[in-house]
């Protein structure tokens, strides 16, 4: 506990540290959606997307800023989701592999870019390819700042546009009978997932960025039947992961930021499986049992009641 | 059927006196929700029986307990007097249509074919006179023209129809069908039905899941009503009255005339949860 | 000679990832393709750090029993009632991040660092021999591929029938008496085979690449099964000279150059192909529309 308090006690860290929760709160919010509209791998399909957006974008103007990678990943953020649906609409391959070519031919784009820039003379190349897992306590101050107010401003519009959201990931067709734009809404839906990613980059890396839009969302589903409260769960598991990944990678040296990040959302996912009520492993067990007993008995009953011959019950 | 001797198994001996399927106590629950529950019946050799029941029944679930494809919570499946592990090759099924992908990169005659894989054992592959035999049932439901077609290309009732033709390859002595008729044209109606009266000419026991109450009289010899539990189960004659429907439909069952039955509120679609 | 042994290498690769992957993509399970290539970096790592070698078998099995893992949890969670697509992203995320921690924690030790992880050592491949009393047999890449290709070969040649029902219509698989889970979990074991084996030459997540860009282009190129899984084998290789090629001409990544030529076959039979190719097909719609009118034209 005592280095907690030596990493607070810095103040890049305790930017850091704050930046990462945030983040964490974002994705997990974020991450709820896109859980909900049955599309968890389009968040990792656009995580690996984005890389050859950013190394682009750091081909073209040579700085090392989080402002300009946003608009790279962005444009290539764009091109996958349209890759995606227009490979489903097109052709009879399904979405499952549309996911797989798009990820894997764009992060093979994205990796001969990177290795170009390596061997290229773009000067100060050093560290994109931490972009790769992420190192948070590399960051600076005005990365962090840039991180946390897109953090603030993802939170800001699922808050504003959560009806809407909830509308969508519910029942496209009904909100679309509602006069709602659907496709804008959803094409947003997809902005804000890059943007999230775009986020994270620096501090848990495209690899896996998609964790925190998966785990936290998932895990928050266990303990509850209410939207609401699942997106505020969410956001919960997905801050204390953030907190607790930089807190971790922080203290031990050369231990990447995104990985333990990834790992705590993780352990509070393991945690959520187990205890969660109702649905948890533990809950059905218990309740898989009773139901059994119960028909058991009442079959029992109906065999001696009709004078019935029993065979034992074996299942089928 | 051609060659019944194809299957080894199926010794006459076997399969004397113990009725084709009896099911003891059956019961499947998803989660909380039973979906079937205790039921118990005996099936006549030799004869087709239509399984009616409202949407949600468990028709679908069933056939699929009674096969051993979802695991049951209780009772009992016994084909020819024995457990169904040992019987297998004995059951023909057709699941339904919409259970596969027909976009998968094979043809009719392959999809055919499909029905000798369980009597080749581990490594056998089909051989001339497996692919003789599986063009034979083609021909039996009029699709030996299409035997080379790309299984997306056919009409919904000619994908229907290969089914059927390799319930007929698998050369079974008691069929389960899923929903055959669901969605078919005329034409794939009228050959399933003769097919069905020929299965029967061939003393082969036939359990059809079915949906349209107005050809139950017309092609059932025995019907078994269903919903959740076991409503009712009899000869055609005395079991598929008006008061019995009635009392399965619950209140959902609007009579037109007593020709054609007609069901609101439950169209298309298996029991699936 | 490096070449020869690194095109070699790249097609044994496609190869061995070309045939599990028709059937990965058949089941549509394409993603399960992409967990398991992520999800085998652990194995590999605690395999290295027990046995303290890089011996190829300790490592296949490690990365067996990872891959099957992977499909143990993810079908687990499935059955609790996450979705497939939310399990698969949770299942390899943590496994994955397993792997990296503990490459950085023990990176002396391991001499796997995260460069290889992503980009593999193909151009490396000729440099690591394998030797049988002092007498150079090969590269250890090759061997291990060509006997992975062979395991898969027979498994699946054998089980040819069983594979494609299970594929087809599991429900008439499993009513005829195939195991059919049997047959998942031991193409799932064959999937984590190619990519343990792939992993050293072409990096974790280019492998997924191979997986299933190969086979869905020779899923738009064909109707028979049998067609598929050798078109899919054509066009890996055909991704690995070309990629290697446009490699050496631009100075890249040897393996990310592969995958992209692999894309860029894909975008040409999606548009190309005479059968279910974009361009095809639209001109089989204007013929038909123009039939049409001009019936309807006839008809008035």
């Amino acid at each position: 506990m005592s280095n907690f308090f030596t990493m607070l006690a810095d103040p890049n860290m305790r930017w850091i540290f704050f930046g990462c929760m945030l983040l964490g709160l974002s994705s997990g919010v974020i991450g709820s959606f896109t859980y909900l509209r049955k599309q968890s791998l389009v968040g990792d399909t656009l995580a690996h997307a984005a890389l050859p957006g950013i190394c682009i974008a750091f081909m073209l103007t040579g700085v090392k800023s989080i402002g300009i990678f946003l608009i790279g990943a962005t444009l290539a953020g764009i091109v996958a989701t349209f890759g995606i649906g227009y490979i489903t609409r097109h052709s009879r391959l399904k979405q499952d592999a549309a996911l797989g070519i798009v990820l894997s031919s764009f992060f093979g784009l994205g990796i001969v870019l990177l290795t170009f820039i390596q061997h290229g003379d773009y000067g100060n190349q050093a560290g994109l390819d931490k972009f790769l897992f992420g190192q948070a306590a590399a960051m600076v101050g005005s990365d962090v700042m840039t991180m946390s107010v897109m953090s603030a401003f993802l939170v800001t519009i699922c808050a504003l546009l959560f009806k809407q959201f909830k509308l969508i990931s519910f029942d496209p067709g009904f909100a679309k009978g509602l006069g709602y734009n659907v496709g804008l809404l959803e094409q947003l839906l997809m902005l804000l997932v890059v943007v999230a990613v775009v986020a994270g980059v620096q501090a848990v890396g495209v690899v896996l960025i998609a964790a925190l839009l998966i785990t936290p969302a998932v895990s928050a589903r266990y303990w509850t039947n209410r939207l609401g409260t699942m997106i505020i769960l969410s956001g919960a598991f997905g801050a204390l992961s953030g907190a607790l990944g930089t807190w971790i990678s922080s203290s031990v040296s050369n231990l990447p930021t995104g990985p333990v990040t990834v790992l705590a959302a993780t352990a509070v996912f393991v945690l959520s499986v187990l205890l969660g009520p109702e649905r948890g492993l533990l809950a059905k067990r218990i309740l898989q049992a009773r139901v059994k007993r119960s028909f058991l008995k009442e079959n029992e009953v109906l065999h001696t009641a009709s004078g019935e011959r029993m065979k034992g019950e074996t299942a089928g | 059927m051609s060659i019944s001797n194809a299957i080894p198994g199926a010794s006459a001996a076997a399969t004397q006196g113990a009725s084709p399927l009896a099911i003891n106590g059956l019961s499947v629950a998803y989660q909380k929700k039973p979906v079937l529950r205790g039921v118990t019946f005996e099936v006549n050799e030799g004869e087709l029986i239509g399984v009616i029941g409202p949407n949600g029944a468990g028709k679908s679930t069933m056939i699929k307990a009674a096969l051993g494809l979802i695991p049951a919570i209780g009772g009992e499946v016994l084909v020819y007097g024995k457990s169904l592990k040992s019987q297998r090759r004995l059951i023909g099924y057709v699941p339904q249509r919409e259970s596969v992908d027909w976009d998968f990169p094979t043809n009719a005659l392959d999809v055919v074919l499909m029905g000798t894989y369980g009597r080749l054992g581990w490594y056998r592959r089909p051989g001339a006179k497996e692919k003789a035999f599986a063009l034979d049932c083609l021909s039996k439901v009029g699709m030996a023209d299409f035997a080379d077609r790309q299984i997306s290309q056919l009409s919904g009732g000619q994908q229907q129809r290969v089914f059927l033709a390799r319930a007929l390859v698998q050369d079974a002595k008691l069929y389960f069908m899923d929903e055959p008729f669901a969605g078919v044209d005329a034409a794939t109606e009228k050959a399933i039905i003769t097919l069905l009266q020929e299965l029967k000419r061939q003393g082969k026991t036939v359990i059809v899941v079915h949906h349209d109450l107005a050809t139950v009289k017309q092609y059932f010899d025995s019907v078994l009503l269903l919903n959740v539990e076991l409503q009712a189960f009899g000869p055609t004659e005395t079991t598929f009255t008006q008061e019995q429907l009635q009392h399965t439909y619950g209140g959902r069952l609007s009579f037109l005339d007593p020709g054609s039955l007609a069901v609101s509120g439950a169209g298309g679609g298996g029991g699936r949860p | 000679m490096s070449d020869f042994w690194i095109l070699l290498t790249g097609s044994l690769v496609a190869a061995c990832c070309g045939i599990v992957g028709v059937f990965l993509v058949l089941r549509k399970i394409a993603m399960i393709g992409d967990a398991i290539s992520h999800s085998v970096m652990p194995g590999i790592v605690i395999a290295f750090l027990i046995s303290g070698t890089r011996d190829s078998l300790v490592m296949m099995f490690a990365a067996l029993l990872f891959g099957l893992l992977t499909t143990f949890l993810i079908g687990l969670f499935q059955r609790s009632g996450i979705q497939s697509d939310a399990s698969i992203g949770v299942v390899f995320t943590a496994l994955f991040a397993i792997g990296v921690i503990l490459v950085s924690l023990f990176a002396r030790q391991v001499h796997l660092d995260q460069d290889a992880i992503l980009y593999g050592e193909i151009a490396f491949v000729h440099w690591n021999l394998w030797e049988v009393g002092g007498v150079s047999m090969g590269p250890k890449a090759v061997w291990l591929l060509g006997v992975t290709l062979i395991v898969i070969a027979a498994v699946i040649g054998l089980f040819y029938k069983q594979f494609k029902l299970c594929a087809f219509d599991p429900a008439l698989a499993a009513a005829i008496g195939i195991p059919v889970a049997l047959f998942h979990y031991m193409l799932m074991g064959l999937v984590s085979m190619a990519t343990v084996s792939s992993f050293e030459s072409v990096g974790a997540i280019l492998v997924v690449g191979m997986l299933i860009i190969p086979a869905s282009t020779a899923y738009l190129l064909t109707d028979r099964l049998g067609m598929m899984i050798s078109l899919s084998i054509a066009v890996g290789v055909a991704s690995t000279f070309a990629g290697y090629g446009a490699s050496i001409i631009l100075d890249a990544s040897i393996a990310g150059c592969i995958v992209c030529a692999a894309g860029l076959l894909f975008v040409a039979a999606f548009l190309l192909s005479p059968s279910h190719g974009l361009i095809s097909r639209r001109l089989r719609q204007r013929k038909l529309a123009a039939e049409t009118t001009a019936n309807g034209a006839r008809a008035v």
